[in-house]
Formats: structure tokens, C-alpha cells, sequence
């Protein structure tokens, strides 16, 4: 089952209100999808825990509904 | 109680510096995800071990608890768990991955 990326983009903003979201359908296919996600909450984290929290941020649909998701995680300049 | 599969996480990461669990095997990936991190180790041409998730799905899920990280590839170096395909690229691009290896022991500093 593929994932709207409005509602990607939606569930990750819930968590993190003053994250900026781009999310971009690679293929076209509501399947594969790349997000870059800027939020303070990140700073002092490390990459793991970063992605982690965006994966958490998406409620398990990660690896379950949402296949594939190319993930950029950046601290606001 | 002990968990089989995680056992036998500990003895393939204990059997290899380097062990990367990913779908399908190193000379044909079934996943682009996969294929990048392939790529990556291929280019910085260090020696690793593939585990094909797609063939043991014992280890398929038993890795993602082991971890607690949804998705394959999954790349370790001496048993600790680096990140997926997107944290490898990026370590890569940023010079990073080549240094850890280096500290390592597992890449020598010459290339």
C-alpha cells in the first residue's frame, strides 16, 4: 500500500511544528519518496537519532506503507 | 530468556569487521537502497561481509529489533550499527565513513 506524501509531510510537521518539510515523489509511483527535513529539534543529535525521530514521527509507516524514503535531516543555519 | 535470532545477529556481526544486511547479495542487489550502499563500500574497496535479508526472514525482522531501525540496508562496522542507506551516503559524501574506517584499521589511509 503506497503513502500520500501530503500526509508525510503532514505527520512529520505534527511532530515537529517549526520543521521546514520537502518531500518529493521520486518515481511518481506514491511509493518512493524523498524528504529533507529542517528542524532546531535535530541540533545536538546525531544521525541516527535524527532519522530515528522522523521515523518515529511517521507512526511505524515506515517500512510498512511508506516503502522507501530517502531521508535528509538538517539543523536550520 | 535468549533470543535465537539475536544470537545469531551477534555471531554474524562478531564473524565480520565490516557486515552489511541487505537485499539480495552484493554482486546483484534487489533494492536501489541496497545497490548505494553496495556501491559506496565497492568504491572505498573495503572488504565486507552481505547478508541477504531476503533469503533468512528471521533476520529480516530480527534485524530491525536488534537495531530498532524500520528499514534494510543496514550497515555495521565491528558490531555497532552505523546507520541505512541515506546516514552511509551521507557519512560517505562528508569524508566521514572514510575516517571511521581508517580509525578503524579497516582502510588504510593511502588511497
Amino acid at each position: 500500500m503506497a503513502m500520500d506524501g501530503i500526509e508525510i509531510e503532514r505527520l512529520i510537521k505534527q511532530a515537529f511544528p517549526d520543521a521546514q518539510v520537502v518531500v518529493v515523489d521520486l518515481k511518481g509511483d506514491g511509493d518512493h519518496y524523498g524528504a529533507r527535513v529542517t528542524s532546531g529539534v535535530f541540533k545536538g543529535k546525531s544521525r541516527i537519532q535524527q532519522h530515528k525521530m522522523v521515523y518515529d514521527a511517521l507512526q511505524g509507516q515506515m517500512g510498512g506503507a511508506l516503502h522507501a524514503l530517502a531521508l535528509e535531516t538538517l539543523v536550520p543555519k | 530468556m535468549t533470543n535465537p535470532t539475536a544470537e545469531r545477529i551477534k555471531e554474524i556481526l562478531a564473524s565480520s569487521d565490516v557486515v552489511l544486511f541487505m537485499k539480495g547479495v552484493p554482486a546483484a542487489p534487489e533494492c536501489g537502497f541496497s545497490a548505494s550502499v553496495v556501491q559506496i563500500l565497492a568504491g572505498l574497496k573495503v572488504p565486507f561481509k552481505g547478508v541477504n535479508v531476503l533469503v533468512d526472514p528471521q533476520v529480516r525482522e530480527g534485524i530491525k529489533a536488534f537495531s530498532d531501525w524500520p528499514t534494510i540496508p543496514q550497515l555495521y562496522v565491528k558490531g555497532e550499527f552505523l546507520g541505512g542507506a541515506d546516514i552511509v551516503r551521507a557519512m560517505f559524501q562528508e569524508g566521514e565513513l572514510a575516517v571511521l574506517l581508517i580509525d578503524k584499521g579497516l582502510l588504510s589511509a593511502a588511497i
